[in-house]
């Protein structure tokens, strides 16, 4: 049996209006999928729609489930292009940043 | 997991998107200071020891341009005189949070700081303008009102020069939405590091001398080479302190679909948002007069830009009714020339005003398709070089026409006029 994974979750860019205006989220999340593979960030960004968000607005954050283009993700501060993208399997205390370069000034 | 490719030693952390490379935070931000200082010497931005006031919404762009150019000023001793420049349009739960970001740049920054209100140049903030026109359009107003209001504020600060955010994806957008409109004669505005060089003349006649008026303001854009990633990334890596918001009377347009696909095209290929870039550079080049077409039709070029400016980089300036206005008073102008009066409904027929819009603007493009020559009209030819770029008769603004466009829209308001009764005669004076 395992346990869930704990994580930090962060939302900038003004994506934290999609999630209670609140930036820094603590939260854990199952250590298998539905498919029972280890939870990657593909599995993380789902479970933030569907647990977190507080917004309707939906496709601010995700288009066609994935991440709408144009809003970055940073695992541990580094690209997640550089990480595997959402194959990347999550890590407990990982800090995931969501940051969208979509809002003005 | 890779280490970064220029020290070797730390772990990777950016893939740079116009090269792939994949670098270190530190690595990363000094490359993006160095590549910004590279842009301004290669261009001779800036006179050593200029005023400069920086354009300031609080938002990523300007408060990375303000970190970067205080960052380059105090290492390459370039002795600027920095200053931060906002505009306050009054807008109730935008503008405010964004200009207490600002604040806290210039305290962090150690920049002055001046604020400069719709309310206090106008009469009206944009609040009482949608209260008054109501939300459709409003962004005609504010793109208007802006383009004067930051070369106001700089004279006001005795400044010559403006430098914006504008980012390497704001560009491609507006190269995009100019080949969209068939309007190539803007490119070279839109792709310009340095715009709105206000003609001689005007300067010779306005102000004593040495003085800064507001009608010989530099505007320049020195980011216009960074890529929006990176300006985020450069914010976050920089720990920088800015406020991100999206104007709360601003839907989605053009714009926004201009820039929805560039954030397509940029997960495929990167390297395609600065392709776009260099196309319309390019392409400007091939389109003749573009210079002449810029200073006849400067008032007009310049609102465009402003508007780009603006929430705009959220993609939600209404371009489209812009552009509509802006057809619509360059109609107005040409029915006084014609000698005719002839009521403009709103929205402009797209087609018909494009029409006249470049026979107005300009001159000889012999690009152009036989369908446009041959809707050319001689006298409508003739009359074209009337048009110079000179100053409103009432505010002293560049403006191509007798009156410019602010203090036509600023009569419509006092007149407690709706925008649809702005009238052809009555608001030319």
């Amino acid at each position: 049996m395992e346990r869930n994974i704990p994580l930090t979750v962060e939302f900038t860019g003004g994506l934290e209006m999609l999630f209670s205006n609140q930036r820094v989220h603590k939260i854990s999340i199952p250590a298998r999928d539905d498919r029972k593979e280890p939870s990657n960030v593909g599995f993380l960004i789902k479970h933030l729609c569907d647990n977190l968000m507080k917004d309707p607005r939906k496709e601010m954050f995700v288009i066609d489930d994935s991440i709408r283009p144009g809003v970055l993700v940073l695992i541990n501060d580094a690209d997640w292009e550089l990480e595997g993208e959402d194959r990347y399997e999550l890590q407990p205390n990982d800090n995931i940043v969501f940051v969208s370069t979509l809002h003005g000034g | 997991m890779a280490p970064c490719e220029i020290c070797t030693t730390n772990r990777a952390q950016i893939l740079r998107p116009k090269t792939r490379s994949r670098v270190c935070g530190p690595c990363f931000t000094a490359a993006f200071e160095a590549e910004v200082a590279e842009t301004i010497t290669t261009t001779h931005l800036f006179q050593p020891g200029e005023r400069v006031a920086i354009g300031a919404s609080g938002g990523k762009d300007s408060t990375v341009l303000a970190s970067v150019l205080q960052t380059l000023n105090i290492r390459h001793g370039w002795k600027l005189d920095l200053v931060l420049l906002s505009i306050d349009e009054g807008i109730q739960g935008y503008r405010d949070h964004s200009l207490e970001a600002v604040k806290r740049n210039s305290a962090d920054l150690g920049l002055p700081l001046k604020i400069v209100s719709y309310e206090e140049l106008y009469g009206w903030s944009m609040d009482q303008v949608v209260a008054q026109i109501g939300k459709k359009g409003n962004c005609t107003y504010c793109g208007v009102f802006r383009r004067q209001a930051l070369d106001r504020g700089a004279a006001m600060l005795g400044v010559g020069h403006v430098v914006t955010g504008h980012n390497a994806d704001d560009v491609a957008e507006t190269v995009l939405m100019n080949l969209l409109r068939g309007d190539l004669p803007r490119l070279s505005r839109a792709t310009s590091i340095v715009t709105s060089t206000p003609s001689a003349s005007v300067n010779k006649d306005g102000g004593p001398n040495g003085a800064v008026s507001f009608t010989n303001v530099k505007r320049s854009k020195p980011l216009m080479y960074a890529y929006e990633k990176e300006i985020v990334l450069y914010a976050h890596h920089k720990k920088l302190d800015y406020f991100s918001t999206e104007c709360i009377y601003s839907p989605e347009a053009f714009r926004g679909s201009a820039r929805t696909l560039i954030k397509n095209l940029e997960r495929i290929r990167p390297e395609s948002i600065l392709d776009i870039v260099q196309s319309g550079m390019d392409m400007a080049k091939l389109v003749p007069d573009t210079d002449d077409a810029c200073k006849g039709s400067a008032e007009t070029a310049q609102t465009e830009e402003s508007a780009g400016g603006c929430g705009n980089a959220n993609g939600t300036s209404k371009e489209g009714e812009m552009a509509a206005m802006e057809r619509k008073l360059r109609e107005n102008e040409q029915a006084e020339q014609d000698g005719t009066e002839h009521e403009v409904r709103l929205p402009a027929k797209a087609a018909n005003g494009q029409r006249h819009d470049r026979d107005t603007t300009n001159l000889d493009i012999p690009i152009r398709t036989k369908e446009r020559r041959g809707n050319r009209k001689a006298g409508r030819h003739a009359a074209t070089p009337a048009q110079k770029l000179g100053q409103c008769e009432r505010c002293g603004y560049l403006s191509s026409q007798a009156v410019c466009k602010a203090c036509v829209l600023l009569e419509g308001l006092n007149k407690a006029r709706p925008r649809t009764d702005i009238e052809v005669g009555g608001s030319g004076g």
